[in-house]
Formats: structure tokens, C-alpha cells, sequence
């Protein structure tokens, strides 16, 4: 089982946009070859991570290997590679599809290519994948079989003449995809009497065996009792499991060239694992490593609070508990004035942060506040100093400040016609620069820069709703660039509220002060006095609004004996009190801090 | 210790469970009334022997419906606080009465037996309002009832409950006009609340009741207290209102923090005993378990505690900040042990002088009339 000759392996990934039936491919693949039979079958077997599933989005790469008996008689090994789906994660799928020789693109026979099938052929190409074009939901009525070959050929410039149209959902030609796989696919190359060199594609904690990596192999043999090398870092493991999924985890003696599958080695923390590090044998080392990937960076973060600042030290264990798991996310001990202590976190996009808050309050039960996510900015001082900002409480006084830079993104979106003068008017608003505009049908596409910080709060909510949903959108890091950015610090009765204040473009600054003091004014309940809420840049208040005292809250009736009651009542308000947050005499309920940011038309 | 004393007495039937009712109120086929009098006697006489005979300033039957009692009960229980307490004429007795034609009947038998004060639950003078509360009485029943009973006693207050579903503030002041027309001196108005349990809850959680908002609400309750006032009703607390004078005895005790006892299924007592501490006394709320307790071993106490100084000041900033008369800082220190300045958030108190909710002259702490009405709010951040 793991000494099939190498001519006998291939290796690949399906690349989609979402919806488009990744996932009921791979489980219908998966079927087909008898990797699980069909009571084993849940729906969508990839996406295993309970939120994975409720998101339908796939976050962590996941493999499976294949055994199919081809046409031409011989057993092939079939690995595939699941890629996540999100933006957030392009991250990822650009080292899953390291891992590979080749990709299905998958295209929705009814709906076309859309933004985010774009964003991954680009990927699959940069990594000289052959790309095999798979045309699924051809049992829909609404299916347009030349039209979207056409466009694939148009907007991608792939060769769609042989493109595979089948049915996911109902099995039509799957066999067709298997063969497609064999005979267009190239094997992948190496050579097993060299070192060992194997590139470390992923790692995850599993509270059974630990830190479980997973690999691609390249050159040489990988197996159990082996005492292996990170190159990067020099440590020293002894393999103690080595194995393939089928999905499930099926042990095996060793992996050979060509193959993917996943160690455990007592590892600790996923930490130790360098994702893109080259794995080789400590005694008979390679001299050189694979090409790696240069290391995830955050380009968002927030500060996370617990409500109950009791729950600090249970928040700092839940946060090393999660980085055991998914090493992209960055945190670090923060205070706040007006929130206590804390942590600053890093994210690699919106969703992921989102991800990541919602385990925190579902799997660790903690009751959070969240702070208004930033992006990286970059601050030049007057005396040549730099530094990396990104929690606007940071930002230096205005005077020794030379300037100031921003991340833009490169965003694609693909849209309906009816709804571009929409999706335009909103990226302009947002800063965007045009960069291309190209019609493919009746759908246009439209290339534009954007600051990452215009995208940030909720530059893809708008856009769907600006678009009834028809718009797709994926995007890429840019450069850094100059802007002309100001702190807008919130007051509540005269006291700024750090964890409030943000950083924003000077051309947009006072409207969204307005906008936030107005959604606060909506998000604060009235309370015993009213409060005053203003927004100020330096000293200059720039808006402001009003809560006025609620206007009556008392007990009607109150007679009779039964005071204890009342008085527990009393008591038991006090100490939902002493949990909340108090600014001075206001009480902020946690939820304000991230929805006031989010901007509406 | 302490020697003056208000008497609560418990009747815990009625004829139907109205909707919005979270009081302990049962509906039975047959109301077993000897046996039920027997035990409130019984256990009248056990809390009179560690009482001693203190001076009695007011017996008050609630309920449930207590003028569904036979008036020989009412009779034999006056007849024994009397004999157990010191009365006098000014003592206060009042009786809660539902203005059936039932009930009605037996009026002047409550007054021979010596009630000398009605409450009368009316609630609404409008019939289909008085359909949607459940009651089982009309307008004009009521009306007549109300007739009969200031023709009989020298006191008679009655119940009406507004802000409900639907209701405007013009019908509100023309509903409560007429009543005020109707009225002797005294009146108790209450704002219909959702109580949990209840069947209004239900409604009203499914969305089928709405109630009027916070502002609809202060706007009614201002209107309130200005029709009462111009016919010298004064709201001498939250929801009651009445000429100088003529406030309920009773109920004063309560939001004086004064020591009350409290007899029968569900009652409460404030009782400063001996060890001069105050015992806040708690009686098992199911009539029967009650009864049964109470044939056994006397009393039907499930709970009885001492109440710290800290519990009795927020007990006594929460029932005296309802009184316009509000809280004299000498009786609080006399009663709870601790100064006022150590019970409340000076900076809250600083803040609620300034907005003007509340007021601290004379040795006296007293809530404005825009502090009562946002008491609850306000208590909660005053009270330490
Ligand atoms: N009619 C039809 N529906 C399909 C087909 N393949 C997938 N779907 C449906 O399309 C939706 C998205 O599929 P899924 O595999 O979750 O897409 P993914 O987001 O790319 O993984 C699901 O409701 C599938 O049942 C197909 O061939 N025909
Ligand atoms: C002990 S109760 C009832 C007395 C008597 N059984 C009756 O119903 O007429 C005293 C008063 O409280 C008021 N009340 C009871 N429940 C109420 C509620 N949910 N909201 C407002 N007032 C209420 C009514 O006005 C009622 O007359
Ligand atoms: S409101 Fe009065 S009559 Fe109605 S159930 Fe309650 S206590 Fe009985």
C-alpha cells in the first residue's frame, strides 16, 4: 500500500467557488472508490470541524487517498487535497496546492465562473498545476454548457473543449472525473533512494495523538521509528505513527515519493511545526530544503475582553488551546482602559476572526467583548522611526507623526450587469481605484485596489446586499501605501472609551463619526441619566448625540409582605451590574462595541 | 422593642384565576372554610404568644378574594386580634372585597363583624376592558357595589389597573374621571404589569399583548396623578393615592418598613422579636399543606430568617423611596443599624440630587416625582 510506484500516484485538489459542489464531488469521489461505505457517508465528509459545517466552508486542509482501478487495469493512488474556500484562507490554498500536480476546477454549469473560481485557477496556475475544467450541475435545467466553456475560455484562458461535465449530485459521469484525473494529470516526480525531504503542509491538535501533521513527501522514505529533522528549526523527532486518510486515519508502515499522508511524532504544540518547513531524516539529512512558503502573517486584529473580568485567566487558556489548533492566529496580553485586561489578537481575515470568537463563545463557553478590528498600519515617525500599528488606542500624537501607511487589497468581484453601477458606487466609496473592467456575458468584472480597512467591517455584507447576493468577491494583499488617516476617539460623558476609537480615512472621517454616534445612540438602552455621546478627532468633537433618561421603570404594585423577593431582585441586579461593563455611570452592553463599526448605507 | 403592629391575614381563594393574577390565589369546588379558620386562628394565636400585646394599628384581609369569607370568620378573627393585641379606634381593619353581587350580599355583615375599611377590586369601569382581565363582574355591578359599600363604611378605597393593551391616554382620563367622580378618599391605580406565570405572560411573550412602551407609559402615569390631584387625591406613593389623611394605615406599614405579621397560605412578616433582631417569616404558600402544617405543629412557617442590617436597609430604601413622604435618616438608623451614607453610593446619590430624582433636606431622603418613577432603575444603582 504505500510502495505504489510513482507512475501510479496522482495528487490533487478540487478548486471552487463556493457552492459550487466542491464538496459533494469529493464525497461522491470518495464513494465511488470505496474509501467509505454508504452508511458511513455523512454528508460533506471533508468539512469535519463543527463550525466547517455550519459554514460550509472548509478551514483546515484536509486529504484523502483513493484507490481506483482505472480503465487501463492498474490501481492508481488518488490523493486529494481539500482546499478552504474563504478568502481569509487564500493563504492556505496556495500551499495546499503546493502539495500537488494538478486541480479539477469545478464551475457550476448554471451559474458561470465567479469571483472566488478566479482567485484559485490563478493560484493553481502560479503553481504550474494542469488544470482539468469540470462542469457540475449539469442535471439543472438551468445549465449552460457552451456558455460557460466559453467563458472559461474567455475569462481564464483555459482550454474548456474537454472540460467534464457531470453531475455531483446525482453521480452522472463521476467515473468520468476518475479517468480525467489518470490520463491528464501528471505523476508526481521524486526519487526514493535520496534523503528524505517531505514538506510539511499542515499540523492540528488532536486531544488523542497530539500535535498530527500532514505531508507530502518528495524524496526518500518517511516511517515509523524514523528520527526526523525540521530543517528550519533543527528539532529532532522520533516518528511514532505514520499513516494515510481514507478519510479515516489508517495507519501504514511508511510513505514513499509522491504521497501525502500524516505523522505524529510527540509534538507538543502545533507551534513546533513550521507549516511549509521541510521534514528530513536526522541522520542522512538533505542539503537542501523544499521550497517553503513564507509564514501566514495577521492582517486584522481586535482586542478580546472577557465580560466578566473574573474570566481573564479562562480566556487565556481557551486562546493557547485554540493556537494549538490553528497557528495563524497571533495573540498577545493587552489592557484597555475602559475594558480591563485583555488580549490584542490577529486573524488572517474577518471570517477567520469571526471563527475564532465564535469557538471561543460555543466551545469555551466565555462571554466576550470584542473590539473593532484594525488592520496593520504602518507609522513613520518624524525622527525616521517606524512602526507596525494596528489597535488605534497605540497611535502616536499627531505632531510626531510623519505619515502614515495602509494595506490595500487587490479585489476581484464579478457581477450582473443590472447591479455594477451599485457595486461601483460602493467601492468608490470605499477608496476604491479601478484597475480593470472587463464584461464576460452579461456579467462584468470588475479589478479594483481597495484599503484593506474599507474592507474590513462590512465591505462583503454590503456588497451582497448592494447586489441581492449576485456578487462574488475574493481578494489578494497589495502593497502599503500613504493615506491620509486620523484617530476618531468616542466620548461617553466626556470620558473616551478606548476600545471605540478607530482609525479612519480623513475624507470619510467625520461621516462615520456621525454613523457610530448614531448607532450607539440605537445599541445603549436608555439608562437612570442620560449620556452624552460624542466623537472627537485630537480635541475636536466632530459629532455628537444624546440618550435620554429612560422614562419611567418602576413596580406598580408593591404591597404585601413579600419583600424578600424585591429585595433578592434588587440584589441580583446589582451583581448583573458588577459584570457589565461601566463607563462612569453608562453601561455598555458588550455587543455594542463591534456593531457600532458596522456601517450601513 | 417595637410595639406597634399591622396584622396581614391571608384568604387564598377564588372564584376564577384571572389572567394577569400572580398572586397566591387558588380556585377550589368547595372552599373547606371551618377548617381554613380554624388553622387561621390557630395560627393568629401562635404568632400572638411570642408578640406579646403590642398595639394593634391595623388588620388587613387579602387575598385572594377574602370577602368570599363567611362573615363569622372575619367576626371570630377581629374578635381575636383584639383580644390578643391592643386595639383601639383607630385601628384600621380592612377587608379586600371583589364587587360581585355575591360579595356584595355580605357588606354589612363585615361591617358588624368590624371591618371598617373596603377595598374594592374593581379594575376597570369599561365592560369590555373588564372581559379582557377576566373579571367576572360588571361595570354597573361594580358600581353599585362601590355605592353600597360607602354607604356603609367610614373607608373605602378601590382598584383600577391602566396602561393596558390598547388602551389611549384619552379613554385612560375619562375611564379615571368617572372613577374619581366615584371615588371616597382613597384610590389604589396600578399600571397593569406581566407577571411571571401568569397567562397574560404568555400572550404577552408571543406577541398577542402588547403593552404601551416606557414613554407612553410615564405619560400615562403623569396624566395620572394629575387628574387625581385635581380632585385632592394625592399620590402619596407609587401607585396610591389619597386625600391627607386618609392613606392606608396598613399598607403605610409596609413602606415604612414598620414590623407586620403576616397569617395564612403565602404571607410574609416583618416581626422585631426579643433578640431584637427583625425575622422576616415566610408561610407555606399551598392552602392545604398550609392548613395541614398548621393543625400539626401550630404555625405554617417553611422559613423564617434574621435580617441583617445591610438586607434591612435596601428593604427599607426600597419600600420608603415609594412614599412622596420618603425616608426620615434617624428611623433608618434606629431600625437597620446603619447610617444611611453607609447603605447608598454617594456618587449616585451626588448625580440623582443633581438630575433632581431625589431630594436630602430636614434629616430626610426622598424621591422627587421623576425619581419614583424610574425608582427601580435608580435603586438599583443607589442601593449599596
Ligand atoms: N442540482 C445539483 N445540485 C448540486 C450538484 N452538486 C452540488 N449540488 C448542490 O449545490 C450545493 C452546494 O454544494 P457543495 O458541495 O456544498 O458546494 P461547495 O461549497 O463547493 O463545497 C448543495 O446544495 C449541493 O447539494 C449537482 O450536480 N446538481
Ligand atoms: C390582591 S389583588 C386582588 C384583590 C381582589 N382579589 C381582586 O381581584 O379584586 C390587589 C390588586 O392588585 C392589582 N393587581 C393584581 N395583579 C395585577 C397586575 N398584574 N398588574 C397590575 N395590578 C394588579 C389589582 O388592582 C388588584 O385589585
Ligand atoms: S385578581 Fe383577585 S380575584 Fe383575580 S385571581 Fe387574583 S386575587 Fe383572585
Amino acid at each position: 500500500m504505500t510502495d505504489t510506484p510513482l507512475a501510479r500516484i496522482r495528487n490533487f485538489s478540487i478548486i471552487a467557488h463556493i457552492d459550487h459542489g466542491k464538496s459533494t464531488l469529493a464525497d461522491r469521489l470518495i464513494q465511488a472508490t470505496g474509501g467509505l461505505s454508504a452508511r458511513e457517508m455523512t454528508n460533506q465528509v471533508l468539512d469535519s470541524m463543527e463550525l466547517e459545517r455550519e459554514r460550509g466552508i472548509t478551514i483546515k486542509a484536509q486529504t484523502v487517498r483513493l484507490d481506483y482501478r482505472a480503465r487501463d487495469g492498474e490501481l492508481y493512488e488518488l490523493n486529494l487535497m481539500d482546499t478552504p474556500g474563504h478568502v481569509d484562507f487564500a493563504y492556505e490554498v496556495s500551499r495546499s496546492l503546493a502539495a500537488c500536480e494538478g486541480s479539477l476546477l469545478v464551475v457550476d454549469a448554471s451559474q458561470g465562473v465567479e469571483a472566488q473560481t478566479l482567485a484559485n485557477v490563478y493560484q493553481a496556475i502560479d503553481a504550474n498545476h494542469e488544470i482539468v475544467p469540470v462542469l457540475n450541475k449539469i442535471d439543472l435545467p438551468a445549465a449552460d454548457v457552451p456558455r460557460v466553456k466559453q467563458q472559461i475560455e474567455d475569462v481564464i484562458g483555459l482550454d474548456a473543449s474537454d472540460a467534464i461535465e457531470i453531475s455531483a449530485k446525482t453521480g452522472l459521469n463521476i467515473e468520468g472525473v476518475l479517468e480525467a484525473l489518470v490520463t491528464r494529470l501528471p505523476p508526481p516526480v521524486g526519487d526514493a533512494q535520496k534523503p528524505l525531504t517531505a514538506l510539511l503542509v499542515d499540523s492540528w491538535y488532536d486531544p488523542y495523538l497530539g500535535v498530527v501533521i500532514l505531508v507530502r513527501v518528495r524524496d526518500g522514505r518517511l516511517r515509523r521509528g524514523q528520527k526526523i529533522r525540521m530543517m528550519s528549526t533543527g528539532a529532532v523527532h522520533g516518528v511514532e505513527q505514520v499513516g494515510v486518510f481514507r478519510p479515516k486515519m489508517v495507519a501504514a508502515d511508511d510513505l514513499g515519493p509522491g504521497e501525502m499522508g500524516y505523522i505524529t511524532a510527540a509534538i507538543k504544540t502545533v507551534a513546533d511545526c513550521k507549516i511549509g518547513d521541510t521534514i528530513t531524516d536526522d541522520r542522512h539529512p538533505a542539503a537542501q530544503a523544499l521550497p517553503g512558503f513564507k509564514p501566514s502573517v495577521p492582517v486584522v486584529w481586535c482586542g478580546l475582553y472577557p465580560t466578566d473580568a473574573d474570566d481573564f485567566e479562562k480566556l487565556r487558556e481557551s486562546l493557547a488551546k485554540l493556537r494549538l489548533n490553528d497557528a495563524s492566529f497571533h495573540y498577545e496580553p493587552e489592557t484597555s482602559a475602559a475594558l480591563g485586561f485583555g488580549f490584542r489578537c490577529g486573524f488572517l481575515g474577518l471570517l477567520h476572526l469571526e471563527i475564532v470568537q465564535e469557538r471561543l463563545t460555543r466551545e469555551f463557553a466565555l462571554d466576550l467583548i470584542a473590539t473593532a478590528p484594525s488592520v496593520v498600519y504602518r507609522v513613520y515617525r518624524t525622527n525616521g522611526q517606524t512602526e507596525e500599528l494596528h489597535n488605534p488606542a497605540d497611535m502616536p500624537d499627531g505632531s510626531v507623526i510623519d505619515h502614515i501607511e495602509e494595506p490595500w487589497i487587490r479585489a476581484t468581484i464579478m457581477v450582473p450587469d443590472d447591479y455594477l453601477g451599485a457595486v461601483l458606487t460602493l467601492c468608490s466609496e470605499r477608496r476604491g481605484q479601478q484597475q480593470d473592467l472587463t464584461y464576460v456575458g452579461n456579467r462584468a468584472m470588475a479589478v479594483y485596489k481597495l484599503p484593506l480597512n474599507e474592507v474590513v467591517f462590512d465591505f462583503y455584507d454590503r456588497l451582497k446586499s448592494v447586489s441581492r447576493g449576485y456578487a462574488s468577491f475574493d481578494y489578494a494583499m497589495d502593497a502599503y501605501a500613504p493615506g491620509e488617516l486620523v484617530r476618531i476617539s468616542i466620548l461617553v460623558n466626556g470620558d473616551p472609551v478606548d476600545a471605540l476609537s478607530f482609525i479612519a480615512h480623513r475624507s470619510a472621517a467625520e461621516a462615520r463619526g456621525r454613523a457610530i454616534c448614531a448607532k450607539l445612540k440605537d445599541l445603549i438602552p436608555r439608562q437612570l441619566f442620560k449620556i452624552a455621546i460624542q466623537a472627537a478627532i485630537g480635541g475636536r468633537v466632530i459629532a455628537r448625540e444624546t440618550i435620554s433618561a429612560l422614562s419611567k421603570d418602576v413596580t406598580a404594585k408593591c404591597y404585601g409582605g413579600d419583600i424578600t423577593r424585591k429585595r433578592k431582585l434588587l440584589e441580583k441586579q446589582k451583581e448583573g451590574k458588577k459584570r457589565m461593563r461601566q463607563f462612569g455611570k453608562v453601561e455598555i452592553p458588550q455587543t455594542a462595541f463591534l456593531a457600532a463599526l458596522k456601517m450601513d448605507a | 422593642m417595637c410595639d406597634s403592629l399591622a396584622l396581614y391575614i391571608h384568604w387564598p381563594f377564588c372564584l376564577s384565576k384571572c389572567p394577569y393574577c400572580d398572586f397566591n390565589s387558588h380556585v377550589r369546588d368547595t372552599i373547606p372554610e371551618a377548617r381554613f379558620a380554624a388553622a387561621l386562628r390557630a395560627e393568629l394565636a401562635w404568632e400572638a404568644a411570642r408578640l406579646g400585646h403590642r398595639h394593634l394599628r391595623s388588620v388587613f384581609f387579602g387575598g385572594g378574594t377574602p370577602s368570599l369569607m363567611h362573615p363569622e370568620t372575619v367576626a371570630d378573627l377581629i374578635a381575636d386580634a383584639r383580644r390578643w393585641f391592643r386595639a383601639d379606634d383607630a385601628t384600621e381593619i380592612t377587608l379586600e372585597a371583589n364587587p360581585t353581587s355575591v360579595e356584595a350580599g355580605r357588606l354589612a355583615a363585615f361591617r358588624d363583624a368590624g371591618v371598617n375599611r373596603i377595598s374594592l377590586g374593581v379594575q376597570s369601569l369599561q365592560p369590555d376592558a373588564l372581559a379582557s382581565l377576566g373579571r367576572t363582574h360588571s361595570a354597573e355591578g361594580a358600581i353599585a357595589a362601590l355605592r353600597l359599600a360607602r354607604d356603609l363604611f367610614p373607608r373605602v378605597s378601590f382598584d383600577l389597573i391602566y396602561a393596558r393593551p390598547g388602551q389611549t391616554l384619552a379613554q385612560w382620563r375619562s375611564e379615571l374621571r368617572q372613577g374619581l367622580d366615584l371615588a371616597a378618599d382613597h384610590l389604589s391605580l396600578y399600571q397593569l404589569t406581566i407577571e411571571p406565570g401568569t397567562a397574560f405572560e404568555t400572550r404577552h411573550r408571543r406577541g398577542d399583548l402588547v403593552l404601551p412602551d416606557a414613554d407612553e407609559a410615564a405619560a400615562l402615569y403623569e396624566a395620572t396623578a394629575e387628574e387625581a390631584s385635581r380632585f385632592g387625591l394625592l399620590a402619596y406613593e407609587v401607585s396610591n393615592y389619597a386625600r391627607p389623611a386618609a392613606e392606608s394605615r396598613h399598607n403605610l406599614a409596609y413602606w415604612r418598613y414598620a414590623d407586620y405579621a403576616g397569617i395564612g397560605p403565602g404571607a410574609h412578616g416583618r416581626l422585631t422579636l426579643d433578640d431584637g433582631a427583625i425575622h422576616a417569616t415566610r408561610r407555606h404558600r399551598a392552602p392545604e399543606a398550609w392548613a395541614a402544617r398548621v393543625e400539626a405543629v401550630g404555625h405554617g412557617t417553611t422559613e423564617e430568617y434574621t435580617v441583617s442590617p445591610i438586607e434591612r436597609a435596601r428593604e427599607m430604601l426600597m419600600m420608603g423611596l415609594r412614599l412622596r413622604e420618603g425616608i426620615d435618616e434617624t428611623r433608618f438608623a434606629a431600625r437597620t443599624g446603619m447610617v444611611l451614607d453607609e447603605a447608598i453610593d454617594a456618587s449616585v446619590l451626588r448625580d440623582a440630587i443633581a438630575e433632581g430624582y431625589l431630594q436630602r433636606d430636614g434629616g430626610l431622603l426622598r424621591a422627587t416625582d421623576a425619581g419614583r418613577l424610574r425608582l427601580d432603575a435608580l435603586l438599583g444603582a443607589l442601593v449599596l
